[in-house]
């Protein structure tokens, strides 16, 4: 039997806009991954305890609000106090350019801004994660 | 590996998870981690939530899990939904309604896909309850995927089951039918504010008077309990609170009349069998398949120059120490 890979979806903060992570999450499906959804209105705490119980390869984290800054860091910080900082952490939404440098040197793998063709994600996860071992 | 076990045992969550995952996964030599934790199994009260799709399921479970834990019970969730049968992707959406849940470290939730199981679940969830039951979950919710008339494998599971209706789903004859309307040890009319509410708890009423099991069977009157919308937040909660008290209320009638066994010995028999299965069969087939035998086989037969029944008897005789086939006599055993 070969692994499949699992992945969380998650939306920290207050932001309601969710048609991209469910865009994604179907997009996700049809590549035939395992796809969590947790919906919005997540708190970092909540999506870093969601990735452990549930042990997915990668985190998908959709923000729109502006709060990325913060809320995209305490993520892959939290994941890293629990020893779990091999599970990848990749980000999208409303990201403006400026932020991406800090965001990389804060763990988030990969961003994903608006207009993003879906197989150009999908086409980064297949060559950057791997189901861990 | 070992050490993967010895981490479960310890209560690690993480190592848990992955364990389920290489339940999943089907990795090779995870028996030598499950062996260790078989024996320190059945103490969890397995609970089994069913229904069809858009029932509740997981709304009921939400609000269960938080009944539960107002008693400081710590609950395990399995909750299972369907694999694309074309990617054999999923989409894992039953934990929506369980996130209020998800800093709680007594609660474990663990979303899992059918992968193609028929029976409403996956087929790791019998080994991996034993993980959560390990783990010191006092309660384990399995929920099933959406459900039609016979996705019946979580009786093989639970030690209560639940069967979620909602009004409008049919006229009476589809409450006598066969199937999934003869599993339940508790029926939960959901969102019974709306229209049908009342007759379809006559319906099932009447169907449970009729019945044999609740008559002659393990002598448990199965209750009907209407579940108020989720929109009056307190009277769902209390109705949820009387399903919770129902469903202890089960689990002590069958330790009271030594029930609980014969619940669990038709999934341990399952287990034997999978377990055989996989060191039996699996290194035979992994064998045939490795020299290209299998394959050379199927020639054959295509070209009908051998029969399948003749092959397997000759396989058998390379393998078991005692002929399958001897005299005839034993074909009644197989």
């Amino acid at each position: 039997m070969s692994r499949k890979l699992r992945v969380l979806i998650a939306k920290p903060g207050l932001d309601g806009h969710d048609r991209g992570a469910k865009v994604l999450a179907r997009a996700f499906r049809d590549e035939g991954y395992e796809v969590i959804y947790t919906g919005c209105h997540q708190t970092p705490e909540m999506i870093a305890a969601v990735a452990i119980q549930e042990d997915v390869d990668l985190v998908g984290l959709s923000c729109l609000s502006g709060a990325h800054n913060y809320l995209f860091p305490q993520v892959t910080r939290l994941l890293k106090e629990e020893g779990a900082d091999d599970i990848v952490v990749m980000g999208g939404g409303i990201i403006p350019e400026q932020d991406h440098a800090a965001l990389h040197e804060a763990g988030i793998a990969a961003i994903f801004g608006p207009g993003t063709p879906l197989d150009a994600i999908t086409g980064w996860i297949n060559d950057n994660v791997k189901p861990r071992d | 590996m070992a050490n993967l076990g010895e981490r479960v045992l310890a209560g690690d969550i993480r190592a848990a998870s992955r364990l389920i995952r290489n339940l999943e996964d089907g990795i090779p030599d995870t028996d030598l981690i499950m062996k260790d934790i078989f024996l320190k199994t059945g103490k969890s009260h397995v609970i089994g939530i069913t229904g069809a799709p858009g029932a509740g399921k997981s709304t009921l479970t939400d609000e269960l899990i938080a009944a539960f834990r107002k008693k400081d019970r710590s609950v395990g969730v399995m909750a299972v939904d369907p694999s694309s049968p074309f990617t054999g992707g999923a989409i894992l959406g039953d934990r929506i309604r369980m996130m209020r849940h998800a800093e709680d470290k007594k609660v474990f939730v663990r979303s899992m896909a059918s992968r193609g199981n028929m029976g409403g679940l996956s087929k790791a969830v019998g080994e991996s309850i034993h993980v959560m039951d390990v783990l010191g979950q006092e309660v384990i919710i399995v929920e099933t995927c959406g459900v039609g008339q016979q996705e019946v494998d979580i009786i093989n599971h639970a030690h209560t089951v639940i069967v979620v209706l909602v009004p409008g789903m049919g006229d009476e004859v589809q409450a006598l039918k066969a199937g999934l309307m003869e599993i339940a040890d508790i029926f939960v009319i959901n969102k019974a504010d709306r229209d049908g509410a009342g007759k379809l708890y006559k319906e099932v009423l009447s169907v449970i008077e009729m019945s044999s099991r609740n008559c002659g069977g393990d002598g448990w009157t199965i209750p009907v309990l209407m579940v108020e919308s989720v929109l009056e937040p307190h009277k769902f909660a209390a109705s949820v609170a009387a399903l919770g008290e129902k469903i202890e209320e089960h689990h002590q009638y069958l330790v009271a009349n030594n029930l609980i066994e014969a619940r669990i010995r038709n999934k341990t028999a399952a287990e034997l069998n999978e377990a055989l299965w996989a060191s039996i069969m699996q290194p035979v087939l992994n064998e045939l398949n490795a020299e290209g035998e299998f394959e050379m086989m199927v020639d054959q037969l295509m070209k009908r120059h051998i029969d399948p029944y003749t092959l397997a008897r000759e396989i058998a005789g390379r393998y078991m120490k005692r002929s399958p086939c001897g005299d005839g006599s034993s074909a009644d055993q197989s």
